[in-house]
């Protein structure tokens, strides 16, 4: 099959768009509100699912024809545990930092819906390529949704846009402080859960919006 | 009127379907309808025969409204004399007051006008009145040198999030006024709470409110005591009813407040029972929480119904917000359920959690949350006494 047909590319951009898995699935949730208070901590976090998901979609893709039906959950959790454990030997040995920083939420995804979702619902019913698209479609349908959250979470809440790097981050951009002499405030509640819950329900609505999908569809 | 009637209908045949100004036809028709009673007639039911329309409610609470204003405009000069120390006529200090209360008022609708007009174009429906209420309550609940593009913001989230996703008037689950006052209570803390931002003095002046003062008191005491204390303004009860305190620019003259609350009864706009209940709710926890006191170190817990009925926004949040037709209970039994956890929030709100002394906002919030399921549950139980009954 050929890399780019119609086909790979409606995997790809399906999950980016009108079958989001956060914004529309709401799947999720939890490290969407847990990882969103900085930018640099979304993309990280966006890039040790990609590589999980991917990963675990082509593994388990791979072993799918001989997978006992009734310990399939057993199996997709330990690959999924293995990957997650090997992501944050990753983290702690090259950007300590950051994986101080996103304490157990690099655990916890092997607690995140979509990656049990899409083994479950794609990987074990297809081909590896097809199954590393899906991941990898996915992957960036979460993080564009983390990432978009993140940023208005930091820039409103915090004052600042912080970019990843080796250490404690990079400040891309921060409020002038003149702009705090005169008057301006960040607003306290988008660094609260009930803030993420606020720019991901205005996401999910302007996403439903721009695609025409009405409740129950 | 046969003046105004033709310029309406001739300036109307521009905003018609399929005519260069017809996005604009909501604009159109809240102007013809605020200056000319409608003639458009129900095609089918309901046909309620009642004056009484959206409209006039609307207009019958912002009414109700227009004493606060004057007075919490006449409470902010008059505490600003008394922190300068100057004597002033009643008429300076009303001037000096409008200073802060019109900008306030002027931004708050502005912002609700936005919103609204801007959803009425889109979802293609007639401006509806209900924000006018929304944002004559929003400046009647805020301090009186808020900044006036917090106040935006807080508006705006109130309309927005507290009404139009949800569908728009009547529709609407929260509370949109007491909606934006949340939301600007926890974004922006140092502007709405604290001991700075309720009355208007030279930099650096501290005013508490009389919540906060047993809610940090410097050493343990009754809080009729504590209150006897305070030098800097009269905490006395009878002062305490007539408001010359700081606090929210509307709530502080509770005689007003009640006369607001009677002229809506008399209009059958707002419930008593919710009222009479949730004064009920507040006297039983402060009672109760008046024979604990004796085992704590609390001051809040000594504080007597009548100073909890007084001190705060209790009454005007209970008659302006809590008993509102939309986000309230409609069944019988359950506004007075309604109403009696309000006050018992409140209090306990205002005396355990010495984070918020005042309770009343988020007690009301909490209670539209459950309002519909405690409908749900009378509604039910009626079916299944009836069903038994006749079975």
């Amino acid at each position: 099959m050929e890399l780019f047909n119609s086909e790979s590319k409606k995997i790809i951009n399906d999950p980016i768009n009108v079958n989001n898995p956060i914004s529309l699935q709401v799947l999720g949730i939890c490290s969407a509100l847990a990882v969103t208070i900085r930018l640099d901590q979304a993309i990280i976090m966006t890039l040790a699912v990609i590589f999980v998901l991917c990963s675990s979609n082509v593994i388990l893709s791979l072993i799918r024809d001989y997978i006992p039906s009734r310990v399939r959950i057993v199996i997709m959790l330990s690959v999924i545990a293995s990957l997650v454990s090997v992501v944050d030997e990753l983290l702690q040995a090259y950007l300590y930092d950051m994986s101080k920083q996103l304490s157990v939420f690099v655990g916890l995804i092997i607690t995140n819906c979509i990656i049990m979702g899409r083994a479950e619902a794609f990987a074990l019913k297809n081909g590896p390529s097809k199954a590393f698209l899906d991941g990898l479609g996915n992957g960036l349908g979460y993080g564009m949704i983390i990432i978009i959250v993140s940023f208005f979470r930091e820039l409103f809440g915090a004052g600042t846009i912080t970019l990843p790097d080796g250490g404690a981050g990079y400040v891309l951009f921060s409020i002038p402080e003149a702009w705090y002499a005169a008057g301006y405030e960040n607003i306290g509640l988008l660094v609260l859960s009930p803030g993420a819950f606020f720019i991901l329900g205005l996401v999910i609505w302007t996403q439903r919006e721009i695609f025409g999908i009405e409740e129950g569809e | 009127m046969n003046f105004l009637k033709k310029i309406l209908a001739e300036s109307g045949k521009l905003f018609e379907k399929g005519k260069p100004l017809s996005f604009a036809y909501p604009l159109w028709e809240a102007t013809d309808t605020i200056l000319l009673s409608t003639n458009s007639q129900n095609k089918s039911g309901p046909h309620i025969r009642d004056n009484m329309d959206i409209k006039r409610t609307m207009f019958f609470v912002v009414i109700a409204l227009i004493p606060c204003y004057l007075f919490g405009a006449y409470n902010i000069g008059y505490l600003h004399s008394a922190a300068m120390g100057i004597s002033s006529s009643i008429l300076s200090d009303f001037i000096f007051g409008m200073t802060y209360v019109l900008p306030i008022l002027i931004v708050t609708f502005i912002a609700g006008a936005i919103c609204e007009i801007t959803f009425a174009v889109i979802r293609k429906h007639e401006i509806n009145e209900g924000f006018l209420v929304s944002c004559a309550l929003i400046p009647l609940t805020m301090p009186p040198d808020i900044p006036l593009w917090q106040l935006f913001i807080g508006t705006s989230f109130g309309i927005i999030i507290g009404k139009e996703i949800f569908g728009g008037v009547g529709t609407n689950v929260f509370n949109p006024a007491l909606t934006a006052r949340a939301f600007m209570y926890f974004a922006f803390p140092t502007k709405i709470s604290g001991e700075k931002v309720w009355a208007v003095g030279p930099d650096g002046y501290t005013g508490a409110t009389a919540l906060s003062i047993p809610a940090n008191p410097t050493e343990y005491d009754t809080a009729t005591n504590l209150f006897n204390q305070v030098t800097q303004f009269d905490f006395s009860t009878l002062n305490l009813f007539w408001g010359l305190i700081p606090g929210s620019i509307g709530e502080t003259n509770k005689l007003l407040v009640l006369l607001g609350g009677l002229f809506l009864i008399y209009c059958g706009i707002a419930s008593w029972r919710i009222m009479i209940a949730s004064v009920l709710g507040l006297v039983f926890t402060a009672g109760l929480f008046n024979l604990l006191a004796d085992y704590s170190t609390n001051a809040m817990l000594t504080i007597t119904p009548l100073q909890h009925i007084l001190i705060g926004s209790f009454l005007f949040g209970t008659v302006f917000m809590a008993s509102e037709p939309v986000t309230s209970t409609h069944t019988n039994k359950g506004r007075w359920i309604y109403g009696f956890m309000i006050g018992m929030l409140t209090v306990i709100i205002r005396s355990i959690n010495p984070a918020y002394p005042e309770g009343v906002m988020l007690a009301i919030l909490i209670m539209n949350m459950f309002a519909p399921l405690i409908d749900y549950y009378i509604v039910k139980s009626n079916i299944n006494m009836r069903l038994s009954r006749n079975a």
